[in-house]
């Protein structure tokens, strides 16, 4: 391609194009108006009640609200009493969420868009909507589908019994299953794992694992969403051109190979919006536990967006609800930065380039 | 370019502090300052119609108050509005922000304290021409800070109900009905057979909470936190021996979501409920039969626990007589003891009790319990503590009560003081 090609010169303020910028803002300006007075402004007022101590009374910029600087922040990180110790409680019991649900329904639905994709496949067009269903059914009416199935004596237990496993009380049973397939109570773990606490949770908690409760909601969470990313899969699938495949195939890879080296890496940008998805999704876990449980048994499934809602609407502390969210926004920026740095674009390495040099080559 | 941005920058800052302006101008009083009226002073009175706010258990609540107010309202000539709450506490907490609260609304005590502290409500409780015929636990339950903010609604207590089937097929009479812990071990272990186990109860202090008042005990007293007192201990630990030696059940370990399901699936032979269990029966579980006895005695005598609503008034309503004037009516002994025949709770006034256990006879229990009853605790950030004491006591099987109640002392010791 030629480089020196002269670049057109830019729409200014100048000459017959005078009026387009003013154009450009009149046509923008209703969506900048509203998303700004129903979602930029509000965040902004979050963020001043996080810093205050307004009590849910009036306006929080009357003059009877002060600055309390980082205190709600405070009382939730490193507060020492209850407020701390349930959110570490949230963080312990969202963390486990994430960490199963992220990979699990990207694995999930890249395997389904890929048996989608294929040609031979029969009825394409009914396992796409089959998949798809659960996506678009209400998160309420799931929940209580859930509930129902995974009742002491529902479907899910009965199902198991079958097999000879005695299915626990999913949404009524708080043990974490760590410690329950290990056979260990909540007490038994050695003395520093036990003693040493961060967020008021000792490590023995930390890693006692999702309750059954939890458990429930993760196989919930993959089932609702992979049918939405198995979509953006599929489209992305049928933009990856069949000539690379082709190639591979003449060079004598097998169909694993093909899908590793030539399919996945081309999937790449997909993979990261889809990571990122359901970073946000999962850390903002509400609907379920709203409906649901209410962070029962023993609070188990709360979560940071739920101690959020109940610190704000139900305890009064709308000082602590918003720092609750703040933090959760945070932890979503800093997992979602991380996902971008694991997933970001390598530069060949020196011993890979040299696999594929022709040997004895010199240059 | 930088130039473009910049004037981007600042073009989009405009719109959003024009976006600003817009809002505060439309949201009107949103963003005045509410009077800061509180706990004192006098009524407001104006010609506005009063809305209300309930949580309403059903049908046949909301038809029963939206007529009484309905009938109020052709009294008084003032108009006014019923709401159904989906979610109480969330459209009040809206309300109170909004500046735009319901003049009259159902209140839990656990809430009072958070909403007058911030001034949201209005005191009124000394204003209430019938104040002194309710029962004095309950002006008790709605005192904060020495004032009586608000006319409670009606009451609950908890007792013990029986399935007479279930009895009379273990062998047992009426000369049987457990009066002490002992005999109450005794008739539990005799009822569980067979997949039914005898005593059951939902996993919470507000159950539990009466096996400790049996004992003496109580979560806060004079304002100082109590929780790990030996008292509390040994109610505990009776409830745990219960539990393991398998003749007390929680009711979700049973595959029930609360003691009426229990009851009603015939899970459980005895269970530990409130007179709302009565309107379950009579529609879920029809052909269960039950009767209702006072709950034994402990080691400290009888004891158990009592649940109430009160109709809240908010600081900023307008028109703060007529709203006094219906809390008036709906609190009154014929207004009460129709909602009593409508929907099934207790009046929460003394002059209505000779009727009401002439006309609910199997049910005078629940009334009874009125003299010795517990509440929960009130102060403000006590409702957290008991959520985390809640939760603990679900594993209360395998843990150590003194443990438990010793988390729970800490916690309540930073909101209430030692």
């Amino acid at each position: 391609m030629p480089s020196a090609v002269a670049t057109p010169r830019r729409a200014g303020s100048s000459g017959i194009r005078r009026g387009e910028g003013l154009a450009g803002w009149i046509f923008t300006a209703p969506v900048i108006i509203i998303l700004g007075v129903f979602l930029f402004i509000p965040v902004l007022m979050a963020l001043w009640v996080s810093f205050s101590d307004w009590n849910g009374r009036g306006s929080p910029f009357s003059s009877r609200v002060g600055f309390v600087g980082l205190e709600n922040y405070a009382a939730v990180t490193t507060g020492g009493g209850l407020t701390e110790r349930n959110f570490g409680i949230a963080l312990r019991n969202n963390a486990w969420y994430v960490v199963l649900v992220v990979p699990l329904q990207t694995a999930l639905s890249l395997f389904l868009a890929v048996l989608i994709n294929r040609a031979v496949i029969r009825g394409r067009g009914f396992f796409r909507t089959a998949y798809y269903f659960p996506s678009m059914t209400s998160s309420v009416a799931i929940t209580i589908l859930w509930l129902f199935l995974f009742n002491a004596t529902g479907v899910v237990n009965e199902v198991l019994s079958w097999v000879g496993i005695d299915g626990p009380n999913w949404f009524h049973d708080p043990r974490g299953i760590i410690h329950a397939a290990l056979g260990l109570g909540p007490l038994a773990g050695p003395d520093w794992m036990v003693q040493n606490t961060f967020l008021g949770v000792s490590w023995w908690e930390w890693w006692s694992g999702p309750s059954f409760a939890m458990t429930a909601f993760v196989l919930m969470g993959v089932f609702t969403t992979s049918g939405t990313f198995m979509l953006l899969f599929v489209a992305a699938l049928q933009n990856i051109g069949s000539e690379l495949g082709e190639a591979g195939m003449m060079d004598g890879a097998t169909a694993w190979q093909r899908f590793w080296y030539i399919t996945l890496p081309q999937l790449r940008p997909t993979i990261f919006t889809v990571v990122t998805l359901g970073l946000i999704g999962c850390w903002q876990v509400f609907d379920q536990i709203y409906t649901g449980t209410q962070g029962g048994p023993a609070k188990t499934t709360l979560t940071p967006a739920y101690l959020s809602y109940q610190a704000a609407f139900e305890n009064q502390k709308w000082g602590q609800g918003a720092a609750i969210a703040f933090i959760l926004f945070v932890i979503i920026i800093v997992f979602t930065l991380f996902q971008r740095w694991v997933l970001r674009e390598r530069p060949v390495s020196k011993r890979r380039i040299r696999q594929y040099q022709v040997k004895g080559s010199t240059s | 370019m930088t130039r473009h941005t910049l004037r981007a920058a600042l073009a989009t800052g405009a719109v959003l502090m024009t976006g600003a302006f817009v809002l505060s101008g439309c949201g009107g009083s949103g963003f005045e300052e509410p009077a800061d009226t509180g706990s004192s002073g006098g009524l407001t009175s104006s010609d506005d119609a009063l809305a209300l706010l309930i949580g309403s258990s059903g049908e046949a609540e909301t038809t029963a108050v939206e007529d009484a107010v309905a009938a109020w309202s052709k009294d008084s000539g003032v108009k006014a509005t019923v709401q159904t709450a989906n979610d109480l506490n969330q459209q009040l907490a809206q309300g109170f922000a909004a500046g735009s609260p319901p003049d009259l609304f159902y209140l839990a005590p656990e809430a009072i304290a958070g909403y007058a502290g911030n001034g949201s409500l209005k005191a009124y409780g000394d204003e209430l021409k019938n104040k002194d015929d309710f029962y004095p636990s309950l002006v008790d339950n709605f005192t904060f800070d020495g004032d009586f903010y608000c006319a409670p609604k009606d009451f609950s207590t908890l007792q013990l109900i029986i399935n007479t089937d279930l009895w009379a097929a273990a062998g047992l009479t009426d000369a049987d009905v457990p009066t002490t812990w002992d005999q109450l071990t005794e008739v539990s272990k005799k009822l569980t057979t067979n997949g039914v186990v005898g005593l059951g109860f939902s996993n919470e202090y507000q159950r539990l909470g009466a096996f400790m008042a049996q004992a003496g005990g109580a979560l806060v007293k004079d304002d100082k936190a109590v929780a790990n007192s030996q008292e509390n201990v040994d109610a505990l630990t009776y409830v745990k021996d219960g539990l393991t030696g398998g003749y007390f059940g929680y009711a979700k370990d049973l595959g029930a979501g609360w003691g009426g399901e229990a009851f009603g699936k015939q899970l459980v032979a005895m269970v530990i409920e409130g007179n709302w269990i009565t309107g379950a029966m009579k529609a879920d579980y029809p052909d269960v039969k039950y009767t209702v006895a006072e709950l034994p005695a402990g080691p400290k005598g009888q004891g158990t626990m009592q649940y109430t609503n009160c109709w809240g008034m908010a600081a900023d309503s307008p028109n703060q007589k007529a709203a006094l004037d219906l809390a008036e009516y709906l609190t009154s002994t014929d207004q009460q003891l129709a909602f009593s025949k409508a929907f099934g709770p207790m009046p929460s006034i003394q002059s209505a009790a000779d009727q009401w256990s002439s006309d609910n006879p199997d049910l005078a229990a629940f009334l009874k319990g009125a003299d010795y009853a517990q509440f929960m605790p009130t102060q403000d950030g006590t409702q957290e503590v008991i959520t985390d004491f809640n939760a603990q006591l679900e594993s209360l099987k395998t843990s150590d009560p003194k443990q438990i109640l010793d988390s729970v002392q800490s916690n309540l010791e930073a909101v209430v003081g030692g």
